[in-house]
């Protein structure tokens, strides 16, 4: 595949003209020399290094740390293209905490056969446990990274909602520290709407989400899998960005009722648990019973509403790939609108039809895991050869509940600077959203990731992908 | 604070004081072979012996002990738990857990440290670029060092930093005079002969100690000043006082709001107490001295693990 036909943030359909978010930058761009655009590039490279801002890759133990490659030009959004996202992603997003409160005690959706019944009780993503629960502020998902692409000037799509626990923010903020150092001048010339309140913003929304009993100042910590999780860097950087105790499963036991971390001078209660481990993992004697990284009863003192923990258990029920496609059904069922994000046309393949046209059509889509992540897994259609096709057939006739499969988007491409100058390639975007219980904020732009190969659609950091800056211009 | 936290902050200042104090030693060593012709194998030997890893040597290899075969396993041998390559994987991996606790400027400068001499030690290092290397070595800790004297708030995150830095450097200085003991003292037949001279500027050399000492006693150095600098000397920033001191005062800090000094503040007085003058020290043995001090400071490790939380 090739760029054309396309649409390109910065050069539009037809590469010719510029698009008015991205007028000054341009201009900024012509008068540079392309020299000293190289030497901020690697610059910027050695500035990721030294700050250790990396990430381990699984199964690879020569290279156990890489960086992230980071693109110097920023991908650049308008006010009025950012209010209308945003007003999207609210309502998505506000809608998901209604549909996991639901899902947890009465049920009305399934009940109104708004979604099938074993759709959901058939889930491993269900945690029955969770069932009668009440999280504190009925916050479930107190951080959410929704998914977006694009694929024209009025054209954004919703590919994931990441509900679990979802990664990528620190690059987010990185990229902008890294950005603000290298190339003042840009920030001086266009109106970029600033991000560098996010740590304190969700420390205020951890906060706020504290079991209600807990007067002020709630003690919040960072639960890590450890030095050697892929995202270690970022859970250090917002614990250290947070003010608040990185903790690792074994400083942590029940102590009296409480989730208590072992401190120089003895156990100290947690209120606030912001863990970035699996529910799985997370309390050996409720869930798997073979986690080493868990908490033996957390599970027990969270029911009895003696910690909050974010994002709740059990919120994977949301951002199921098999309940994906429902989501607008889910938006209108509980706040009565018509969503104002659009989702992806997705074949579900335990629907026999649905698997027949998949299975007929399979050059031309994308087929996904319904549990999986990170692109593993995937099979992209119109980049496959006939061997793989016919493989990936096999799999789906075996466990076609496993899969769906949605068509392949035309991407968005915005400009990746290369040593021939800038080139268009595919960005997707993931903003950062915050829940608490009476608000919803949302960082103005969020993680672009783009394939640096040309004519690729996997953005993927575990599979080659970069990132770049995101702006959002203050019209 | 975690008590994890402190243990990490405990051993990260350990390893890199260790590897500051292995490229001492090895710098002490390259300057006797190149003061002196032909064999010495017998002072690599006790380089080896006061690192702590003559008989890990032996078990690993049956080399001859020479100048390249020392110098590869103290600075780059990934099975010597002391060498400065796998002190500083091990400090800068502490440091990453321990992130949190230290501003970016410290963190920056261990992780490049980490960055350039795991560079420079990736592979054999000739012993035209020895200097360099070990150099390099020096300087890189330093700067971590600098960074935590100006970044650092001095509370109790700073003091377990030093309690390690102090422990590890008591402990080197300790071993320095453990295995080179015999020279100094007053029995030692070849006493005036220029061997002494040569062995007594080792010692000095490998705690960067030649020019302090000259200030303090003059050119001729006596085998009792010695002893007194690297023993009870408290200016002279490597003797066992003046690291005894650091810490008991590291201690005590930490137990500020403790109703109950825990018992470590105990042992770390006793480091102090046995404190005597010279002539004591030498008529009831330079040897017995050092090997129970040595002892006592090992104790005094494990009981700070203990009594801070590092591990449960």
């Amino acid at each position: 595949m090739d760029e054309s036909g396309y649409f390109d943030e910065m050069h539009g359909i037809d590469g010719e003209t510029t698009r008015p978010a991205y007028q000054l930058y341009n201009d900024w761009y012509k008068s540079e020399d392309a020299t000293r655009l190289r030497k901020k590039q690697k610059e910027a490279e050695r500035l990721f290094r030294l700050t250790g801002i990396t990430f381990n890759v699984y199964g690879d133990e020569k290279a156990e740390e890489r960086l992230i490659p980071f693109d110097i030009v920023p991908r650049i959004l308008s006010g009025r293209e950012w209010a209308r996202l945003s007003q999207g992603i609210r309502q998505r997003v506000g809608a998901i905490n209604a549909f996991l409160h639901d899902i947890y005690h009465k049920q009305e959706i399934l009940k109104a056969g708004r979604l099938p019944v074993d759709l959901v009780s058939n889930n491993e993503a269900f945690l029955p446990q969770m069932l009668g629960v009440n999280p504190a502020g009925k916050v479930y998902t107190h951080v959410v990274g929704i998914d977006l692409v694009r694929t024209g000037p009025d054209e954004f799509y919703v590919l994931e909602d990441n509900a679990r626990t979802p990664s990528g923010v620190s690059y987010m903020l990185e990229n902008r520290e890294t950005m603000l150092q290298m190339f003042p001048e840009l920030f001086a010339a266009n109106r970029v709407a600033p991000i560098s309140n996010y740590p304190a913003l969700l420390h205020q929304s951890l906060s706020e989400s504290a079991p209600a009993w807990i007067n002020d100042n709630p003690t919040i910590a960072l639960l890590t899998p450890g030095t050697f999780n892929s995202a270690y860097y970022e859970h250090s950087f917002l614990a250290d960005k947070m003010g608040i105790e990185l903790v690792e499963s074994h400083d942590l036991q029940v102590v009296d009722g409480r989730v208590a971390m072992r401190t120089t001078k003895g156990y100290t209660p947690i209120d606030v648990l912001y863990r970035r481990v699996d529910d799985d993992y997370l309390d050996p004697l409720n869930f798997n019973p073979e986690s080493q990284l868990g908490v033996p009863g957390i599970f027990d003192v969270y029911r009895a509403g003696g910690i909050t923990i974010a994002n709740a258990p059990g919120t994977g029920i949301a951002d199921d790939k098999a309940i994906y496609s429902y989501i607008p059904d889910i938006i209108e069922f509980y706040t009565g609108e018509k969503p104002i994000l659009k989702n992806v046309p997705t074949w579900r393949c335990s629907d026999k039809d649905s698997l027949q046209y998949v299975l007929e059509n399979l050059a031309e889509l994308v087929v996904k895991e319904v549990h999986g992540s990170g692109g593993y897994g995937m099979l992209i259609g119109p980049a496959a050869t006939r061997k793989e096709l016919e493989a990936f057939k096999r799999k789906l006739r075996a466990r076609p509940r496993n899969y769906i499969a949605q068509p392949t988007l035309s991407l968005s491409t915005v400009p990746i600077f290369t040593k021939a100058g800038l080139a268009p390639r595919h960005v997707d975007l993931r903003p950062f959203v915050l829940v608490s219980p009476n608000r919803i904020d949302i960082t103005p732009g969020g993680l672009t990731r783009v394939a640096l190969k040309k004519g690729s659609l996997v953005v993927n950091s575990s599979q080659g992908g970069g990132t770049k800056d995101t702006w959002v211009l203050e019209d | 604070m975690l008590g994890r936290t402190a243990g990490g902050l405990f051993w990260m200042f350990r390893y890199l004081e260790r590897a500051e104090n292995i490229s001492r030693l090895i710098d002490a060593g390259l300057r006797i072979s190149l003061t002196r012709s032909g064999d010495n194998q017998g002072d690599w030997n006790s380089i080896l012996k006061t690192a702590a890893v003559l008989e890990k040597f032996h078990e690993a290899y049956s080399l001859e002990i020479n100048l390249t075969s020392a110098t590869d396993w103290l600075l780059r041998d990934k099975t010597n738990p002391s060498s400065v390559l796998v002190s500083i994987e091990s400090a800068r991996s502490n440091a990453r857990m321990v992130r949190t606790a230290l501003t970016r400027e410290v963190w920056e400068a261990v992780n490049e440290a980490w960055m350039l001499i795991s560079q420079a030690l990736s592979r054999k290092v000739s012993e035209r670029d020895l200097p360099a290397v070990l150099h390099l070595i020096r300087e890189r800790v330093a700067y971590v060092r600098g960074s935590l004297h100006g970044t650092m708030l001095r509370n109790e995150i700073f003091n377990f930093a030093r309690i390690g830095t102090f422990l590890e450097r008591a402990d080197s200085t300790a071993r320095i005079l453990d295995v080179k003991y015999y020279v100094l003292l007053p029995s030692a037949s070849f006493i005036g002969s220029s061997l002494d001279n040569v062995q007594w500027s080792t010692i000095l050399r490998s705690v960067s100690g030649e020019g302090g000492f000259q200030m303090s006693y003059g050119q001729r150095p006596k085998p009792r000043e010695i002893a007194q600098f690297l023993i009870l000397d408290n200016r002279m920033p490597r003797s066992l006082t003046f690291c005894a001191n650091k810490i008991v005062s590291n201690l005590q800090y930490l137990q500020i709001d403790n109703l109950q000094a825990p018992p470590s503040s105990a042992m770390a007085n006793r480091l102090l107490l046995s404190e005597k003058n010279i002539d004591q020290i030498f008529d009831e043995g330079l040897h017995e001295y050092i090997q129970n001090f040595l002892l006592q400071s090992a104790e005094l490790a494990r009981q700070v693990e203990v009594d801070y939380r590092f591990y449960r």
